[in-house]
């Protein structure tokens, strides 16, 4: 039995629905909020600022230090426990490395900048969703980048490609695969490739070729969001 | 080969943005090439002359600049000399012999020339390439100063705070009879006998920060003092 059409009615290479805003964290230097479906993602930059331990800094170049965080109440389940864990862990390390790529910090020698992602809803995708709303709160410190990354998941369900698994499609009971991708969409580049699942290659390339394609459409919404911030401006 | 520029001038544009195509222009501040396309590598206002497209950086810490005045705090007091908190990543180091035109006995109480958290307008001497800061309080209208009012407004914005030859700022001081000093990194001091004017005054440079993008603001400014 193929999976013929998604649980919530959308087409397979449509995501969920995409809402962005820049500058929404007034204290930080630059912020941004990103939401796609249910899942929500605040990010704050602060920096260039000194870096705490110094052992940490880089007499070349600035150092990007991300910190995801699901909040207790975000998720549909139980209460998520508070503070830091393995995964929160590991998902701060790939955004470091998804985002890092894209940014010149050669300007700020032995200084840190620091990105805090907070998930206030989560549904599926959560460092797709941090990734996004990350890259676009670089742009709003004024960081220095070549493009404004954006992330989304890739996937195959039961023998169907598609793209953005939400979190019924992640829990579905036969053959998955869960591809979240990050994007340099200026020049296509991956800067994030991680899977949960088994995918052939045939669909591995065809699910990569429709993430890249997708990805593009969501980084047009990032830059409308940080255009918006100097239109609303202008009105007054 | 046909170059074209794609970008209008005063446009807002975000990083990844194509600015122009071709070899007939060359990236500055703000732009980067890649291939034969320049693309934007920050948030700013496009702005081209000739040959060469650049862009105002709209948003953005303080990067600091040889010959720029700024306005800092002092943050802690070293052997032979200060450190000034400029809103840099490091603190500026004000040395002994550039901080006033007196001579200074060794092993004096530094605290008698500038204490903790005094505010000093001084001129930035040396930036080096790891954004180390020398800075210099020996100099005309360089000093500690005195009671006032503080505002900090984005550095982005202080040109538009200034404006051509100062005329907006010259304005403001025209209208108001204050005496103002915009420091480069986005440090702004007020200070007028008259609580009210003073007042009116921060509004006003308030006013500009925020609509810092928009045209005809010395007119807005000047209508908004005079009533």
């Amino acid at each position: 039995m193929a999976y013929e059409k998604r649980f919530d009615g959308r087409a397979f290479e449509d995501t969920r629905e995409i809402d962005a805003k820049a500058g929404v964290v007034k204290n930080a230097d630059g912020s941004a909020w990103f939401k796609i479906g249910k899942t929500e993602a605040i990010a704050a930059v602060y920096g260039p600022r000194e870096i705490y331990p110094r052992f940490k800094q880089n007499a070349k170049e600035g150092v990007l230090q991300c910190f995801y965080n699901m909040m207790p109440f975000s998720g549909m389940g139980d209460r998520v426990r508070p503070g830091g864990n393995r995964r929160s862990k590991e998902i701060s390390m790939v955004i470091t490395n998804a985002l890092k790529p894209a940014l010149d910090l050669s300007e700020y020698p032995n200084s840190a900048i620091d990105v805090f992602i907070e998930l206030p809803k989560t549904d599926a995708g959560s460092r797709c969703a941090s990734i996004c709303a990350a890259a676009i709160a670089l742009a709003d410190a004024g960081i220095p980048m070549k493009d404004v990354v954006s992330a989304v998941a890739v996937g195959i369900v039961d023998g169907t490609v598609l793209v953005d698994l939400d979190y019924a499609e992640e829990a579905f009971e036969g053959e998955v695969a869960d591809i979240p991708i990050a994007v340099i969409p200026s020049t296509g580049e991956l800067t994030l490739l991680q899977m949960d699942g088994r995918i052939s290659k045939d669909n591995l390339i065809k699910a990569l070729e429709l993430g890249k394609q997708v990805s593009l459409k969501i980084s047009e919404v990032q830059k409308k969001a940080l255009k918006e911030v100097y239109e609303v401006q202008n009105e007054n | 080969m046909s170059s074209e520029i794609i970008a209008k001038e005063k446009d807002i544009v975000v990083p990844g943005e194509v600015l122009a195509v071709g070899m007939d222009f060359l990236p500055s501040n703000g732009t980067y090439r890649n291939g034969d396309k320049i693309m934007a590598s920050t948030v700013g206002l496009v702005n081209i002359k000739g040959k060469v497209i650049k862009l105002i950086p709209l948003r953005g810490k303080y990067n600091p600049k040889v010959g720029d005045t700024v306005i800092g705090k002092v943050s802690d007091i070293l052997f032979s000399g200060w450190k000034v908190d400029i809103g840099c990543t490091n603190d500026a180091v004000l040395p002994l012999q550039e901080a006033s035109s007196d001579y200074i006995q060794r092993g004096a109480d530094l605290t008698m020339y500038f204490d903790l958290g005094d505010y000093i307008t001084c001129k930035i001497t040396n930036v080096t390439s790891q954004k180390l800061i020398d800075i210099s309080a020996n100099g005309p209208g360089l000093r500690k100063l005195g009671t006032g009012r503080l505002m900090n407004v984005s550095c982005n914005k202080v040109p538009r705070i200034i404006g051509k030859q100062g005329s907006m700022v010259n304005t403001i001081k025209e209208h108001t009879g204050s005496k103002i000093i915009v420091g480069q990194n986005g440090v702004v001091w007020v200070k007028n006998e008259d609580p009210v004017k003073e007042l009116l005054t921060a509004q006003a440079i308030k006013m500009i920060e925020d609509n810092a993008h928009t045209p005809g603001l010395t007119d807005k400014v000047t209508s908004f003092l005079s009533r």
